[in-house]
């Protein structure tokens, strides 16, 4: 678990763009991948040895967001956001590559055996909380 | 909170402070609650004494003339004249005031972390890494025999690294031109600087490499020349257009 505090703080990179290019024009619309589900933080045993974790919803100036990782032993394989912030065109628009590009860092980020990030945009989120509490629960 | 994967032992704290997040990870065996609380009670404290968003910390008070230094505290004090001191090492790409006001927020993070580890080193810890913001400083290693790993996020593909940087006992500090989503303004001149989408510092300890970051970023391409200048300093850049410089000691850091 020494590199999923990296996926953490690499993920507030992508909320900060999440954020910060709210208005931007996207170019890339991917259908989301995800569906919105209200799940109760858990944690299943999967198929090969795989455990699957779900964060605490956090709340977000733009509304509740809820992450659920995949492990492998101690290596995140997949993150999902499972809650988030719908309703507007924007915000699907958003969503439609920002959660998916978020997923991708977790995984990333884990697989780059990484133990901190340097980088010069950081601010508080409620994926990053969310996320920690999902890596809390796997290292319980 | 504790955990022991793999056989190492790890405690784990994130904090929200200072409108950024606050990593502390110790890497020895023990129970480090309390001088991790110790440490979380310290980060609130500086943000108390130096927010210039609140309206009733010292700072904001000194500033609107309410307090005279002298009753400010040592702390502030200590804060200052480290400020005066980057000033002058720098030529002034480093300033302690903003828009005409006393300002010493591009220093005091950097040393809010810097003594958190050294609180940490005083309650007997020897293996951490304590990140605020992005800024880092490492003691001891990630674990026996093997150095921290410190990813450098690539400014221009978000989510990326761009180079990573392993070290014992080393800070770690990275500014770059989309910083809390304003310019940065060259104090020395008043206009945004623009030649660095970000520059990383390499050195011994977060006060000065998170400030002299600063300072590099203001400088440029300059900065180059002064980082080589500096004894047991490196920089690495990455201008708008993708490339890139490095000082001549930093691929012995990677």
């Amino acid at each position: 678990m020494r590199r999923a505090l990296l996926a953490v703080v690499t993920t507030a990179v992508g909320l900060v763009l999440l954020l910060s290019f709210k208005t931007h024009p996207v170019t890339t619309v991917a259908a989301p991948h995800v569906a919105l589900k209200d799940t109760s933080g858990g944690s299943t045993a999967g198929a090969g040895g795989t455990r699957t974790l779900t964060g605490r919803t956090a709340d977000t100036p733009f509304g509740p967001v809820q992450v659920r990782i995949r492990l492998r032993g101690n290596d995140i394989i997949e993150a999902h956001a499972v809650k988030y912030p719908q309703g507007t065109p924007q915000d699907d628009q958003i969503n439609s590559w920002a959660i998916p590009q978020l997923d991708q860092e977790a995984v990333a980020a884990d697989s780059a055996s990484i133990d901190m990030v340097s980088g010069a945009t950081y601010t508080s989120d409620g994926y990053l909380r969310s996320l920690q509490s999902a890596l809390d629960k796997a290292r319980a | 909170m504790t955990a022991s994967t793999s056989g190492r032992p790890r405690t784990v704290h994130v904090e929200h402070c200072m409108g950024t997040v606050f990593s502390i990870d110790v890497r020895d065996e023990g129970s480090w609650d309390t001088a991790i609380a110790d440490v979380v009670q310290w980060l609130h404290h500086v943000d108390e004494v130096f927010s210039t968003y609140r309206p009733e910390s010292v700072l904001s008070r000194l500033q609107r003339g309410e307090l005279w230094l002298p009753e400010c505290g040592p702390e502030v004090a200590e804060v200052l004249a480290l400020c005066e001191e980057v000033e002058s090492t720098t030529g002034g790409a480093f300033s302690p005031r903003y828009d005409g006001r006393l300002d010493p927020t591009g220093l005091v993070k950097g040393w809010a972390v810097d003594r958190a580890a050294r609180m940490l080193d005083a309650a007997g810890a020897r293996n951490h890494a304590v990140n605020g913001g992005g800024d880092v400083q490492l003691t001891g290693e990630a674990s026996p025999g093997a150095p921290w790993r410190i990813g450098i996020a690539d400014p221009l593909v978000p989510g990326t690294l761009a180079c990573v940087v392993t070290g014992r006992d080393v800070a770690v500090a990275t500014s770059g031109t989309a910083e809390r989503g304003a310019h940065v303004l060259d104090p020395r001149t008043g206009t945004p600087v623009a030649e660095l989408a970000s520059v990383s510092l390499v050195g011994p300890r977060l006060t000065l490499v998170d400030s002299y970051a600063t300072a590099a970023l203001v400088l440029g391409d300059g900065a180059q020349a002064w980082v080589e200048g500096l004894e047991g300093y490196d920089a690495f850049a990455v201008r708008p257009d993708g490339s890139r410089w490095q000082t001549s000691g930093w691929s012995a850091r990677v």
